[in-house]
């Protein structure tokens, strides 16, 4: 029976191992200052400082990027990252400050950039060393996405970019930015085109970053402006008009569904007592524990029983259902699954910060700077948090009109 | 011990998944199901036992109906995952027959490990069907609960809830006796035995309820103070079959849904156009997907790790249940007036999706027993 078990190749335990070695000595020890909860919603430099360091240190043992080839700055292994991620989500070190780029900016480039841009910017990348943001959302293209307005015009072998991005998280540490404008008028779809975009030496020259206010009260994103920024030919990723399809593997990877896997850090969780509370609606057992309902522990009330169940079984569902569609005999469309991920995951994490609020009570009311606040205020501010999950990166309704479109077949609705 | 990454579904349960589909297509197809099930509507008709017993023949010659008999008893004893994958086809097809009742019965007497059983397993080798009796008429899915009482080595009471009760050839009957709980081999035909056809609303199989009166006792498969512990023990298996069974029902009605929503046209558009058609139809995907992953957790577990099968069968269930009762209300609501007629396929498998819902526990009863293990029992 035990043959049927898929082991891991000679190089993978290895690795794991030289993981696990690295990590006892290596973790930074826990900041003195309040970290965000997650990287999006980093605000000062001291919180960047710290991370950035982490990452420098984790990149140099040889744990980031570890499936991308040499020459680029990676590691040159096979199938390495993902249990990298592994021992560092076990570890419980720090997460990642450069999410954008190492999530989406990275896989893009890789598959769509010439290979002298490769090599100049993905080791920095992946480092940390040179941070990335994401300039795709416009005031008037959201949900519609291909309907950026932001224009770069050709000027001998220059681009000419003047527009209006919105939602730009890190953009305000950012030295880089993906950035999908229109080069042509004529066509929607075929009349975008894809760029790298040096924002942080460009600013004042060409580049505003303005910082927005979340609902939180926590900054972290931007709306960036460009006023006749001049960009050199060579920082085009892909043709001319097909700054969609180059569009596509960016947020094909964001959505958690392309090919190469997004190195991840742990979640910044250690000591024992913490971990025990568990993650996403797992940590509902613990918080139902302590809160009061009706005059009795809340863990006792039927109905509160009831809501963390239903969490718990589509939270272990959607786990499941990542470990089936890698089963071949298991799967009726290849994307059936894959294109679930995003849609599930961040509706559960909000549902999961819903019931908590209900939990707590009273409470709830308790935000970020109350003493009495449960658990320093961090579910509420979760709470809040995960509308920006529900939001980016393609709202839920427009993951629903994909799967709907891409997997069942149904018409488009455009 | 850990699961194998892949739910141990290796190439010989895709070729007995895959050749169970085209047998169901082929043998069954939805029209000739309708035309066997359907053909009275008459909602005071008198209930009737309609199935195909020529196809029951033929599986028990592929040997499906005892997939689940261990080995050593003469059966196939293939892994949970198989009998998974042959229950989500025979809910595919609403299958009419006593095939997942037969399959139930052997986990439990492959559960109770006594002469009695083994014997018992070899009826079914042999290909009889058969079925539980383990339910009281309070519809008790407890291990403990029953109406029958053994007095003087004779069985006396009533079975409630029996499925399959008129295909079967004998049942399994759970009886309370002065040490406890036992399990008991009946044949159908035996002294004292009064099958009562249910009216039920599912025509995809029967229902009953039978009375034991002076009926002999003498073949054991589980003692008294035993037979709760058995079907505890084999509850995990029930679950994960009738959630598998949900899963390929379920299937089957989103597909024909969305099927029909991409030719239905209103307002010059195919009606898949309009999101209040698309996004539901979406979230019954999403939500069947869990279900499904969640089924083949729950059999992998049964083999695997049994120490958790009673955890992940029941998050099976749960998730199975409410997929199939969202696929129940999209299905006939997207088809409009046609979804609500007699005529419309659908309505056979809305009635078998909404009685499975039940069986064993709806999802509320699920998640309930669920936090019992997470959580704790509730503080007195």
């Amino acid at each position: 029976m035990a043959e049927s078990v898929k082991k891991e190749s000679a190089e993978q335990a290895e690795f794991r191992q030289y993981c696990r070695d690295w990590l006892q000595g290596n973790i930074p020890p826990s900041p003195t200052f309040r970290m965000p909860q997650g990287p999006l919603e980093i605000m000062t430099t001291e919180q960047l400082d710290y991370l950035c360091a982490w990452q420098k240190s984790a990149y140099d043992a040889g744990m980031i990027g570890c499936d991308y080839p040499l020459e680029f700055g990676g590691g040159g292994r096979e199938n390495c990252q993902k249990i990298a991620n592994q021992e560092m989500q076990r570890a419980g070190t720090p997460y990642l400050p450069n999410v954008i780029g190492l999530g989406m900016a990275c896989p893009t480039i890789f598959y769509h950039g010439q290979e002298n841009l490769k090599r100049e910017l993905l080791p920095k990348l992946l480092s940390g060393e040179e941070i990335w943001c994401q300039g795709f959302s416009e005031p008037g293209a959201g949900s519609d996405l291909a309907n950026v307005q932001t224009f770069a015009e050709k000027k001998g072998d220059k681009w000419v970019i003047n527009g209006h991005k919105i939602w730009t998280s890190l953009a305000h540490f950012a030295s880089w930015m993906i950035l999908l404008c229109r080069t042509s008028k004529d066509h929607k779809y075929d009349g975008l085109s894809y760029f790298v975009v040096p924002i942080n030496a460009a600013l004042g020259k060409g580049v505003t970053v303005r910082p927005l206010i979340k609902i939180t009260g926590e900054t972290g994103f931007n709306e960036v402006l460009f006023e006749d920024l001049e960009v050199d030919d060579s920082f085009r990723l892909d043709e001319v008009g097909k700054g969609w399809q180059v569009a596509m593997t960016t947020l094909l990877h964001e959505r958690g569904a392309g090919e190469l896997v997004t190195p991840k850090g742990g979640s910044g969780v250690k000591d024992d007592s913490e971990k025990k509370k568990g993650v996403g609606a797992t940590a509902l057992l613990g918080l139902a524990q302590e809160c009061w309902r009706n005059g009795r522990c809340a863990a006792d009330d039927p109905v509160m029983r009831d809501k963390i169940m239903q969490l718990i079984i589509r939270q272990e569902g959607s786990r499941q259902g990542a470990r089936r569609a890698r089963v071949q005999g298991l799967i009726d469309h290849p994307m059936r699954i894959p294109l679930q991920s995003k849609l599930v995951m961040s509706e559960v994490m909000q549902d999961v910060g819903r019931v908590a609020l209900e939990l707590e009570g009273a409470a709830s009311s308790l935000y970020l700077a109350d003493e009495h606040a449960p658990q320093e205020g961090h579910w509420p501010l979760a709470y809040l948090n995960s509308y920006g999950m529900t939001i980016a990166a393609g709202t839920s309704e427009v993951q629903k009109n994909i799967l709907g479109e891409r997997v069942l077949g149904m018409p488009k609705s455009k | 011990m850990a699961q194998p990454r892949n739910f141990d579904f290796g190439e010989e349960e895709v070729m007995l998944r895959d050749s169970a589909r085209k047998f169901f297509e082929n043998k069954l197809p939805t029209d000739k199901l309708h035309a066997l099930v359907a053909a009275n509507p008459d909602p005071d008709r008198t209930p009737e036992c309609l199935w195909d017993r020529d196809l029951w023949r033929q599986m028990v010659e592929l040997g499906w109906t005892m997939l689940a008999v261990p080995e050593q008893a003469g059966g196939m004893g293939m892994k949970a995952v198989a009998v998974a994958a042959l229950a989500e086809e025979a809910g595919r097809a609403a299958l009419p027959s006593p095939l997942i009742s037969t399959i139930n019965s052997s986990y439990v007497l492959a559960a109770c490990e006594s002469e009695g059983a083994s014997q018992a397993l070899g009826y079914i080798v042999e290909g009889a069907p058969a079925t539980l009796a383990i339910t009281n008429s309070r519809g008790s899915w407890e291990s403990a609960d029953t109406d029958v009482r053994v007095e003087n080595g004779k069985l006396e009471g009533t079975a409630w809830y029996v499925q399959d009760a008129a295909k079967a050839d004998f049942f399994v009957v759970k009886a309370r006796a002065d040490d406890g709980i036992g399990l008991y081999i009946v044949p159908a035909t035996a002294d004292g035995v009064t099958i009562t056809a249910d009216a039920i609303t599912d025509l995809t199989r029967d229902q009953a309820h039978i009375a034991f009166s002076g009926v002999d006792a003498g073949q054991v498969a589980a003692a008294p103070g035993s037979g709760d512990k058995a079907l505890d023990q084999a509850e995990p298996c029930l679950l994960t079959v009738l959630a598998a069974d949900m899963c390929g029902a379920a299937e089957w009605q989103l597909q024909t849904t969305v099927e029909y929503a991409k030719v239905r046209t209103q307002f010059d558009k195919p009606i898949a156009f309009f999101q209040a058609i698309k996004h539901p139809l979406v979230d019954l995907m999403v939500m069947l997907d869990q279900a499904r992953s969640l089924v083949y957790y729950a059999a992998c577990a049964i083999d695997w790790e049994p120490e958790s099968a009673e955890q992940y069968s029941r998050m099976a269930k749960s998730a199975a249940s409410d997929a199939a009762a969202f696929a129940c209300t999209r299905s006939v609501q997207t088809h409009g007036g046609i979804g609500f007629t007699w005529e419309c396929f659908l309505h056979l498998y809305f009635k078998r999706q909404k009685h499975n819902q039940a069986l064993m526990g709806d999802g509320v009863y699920q998640r309930a027993k669920l936090a019992d293990i997470l959580m704790g029992p509730i503080a007195a």
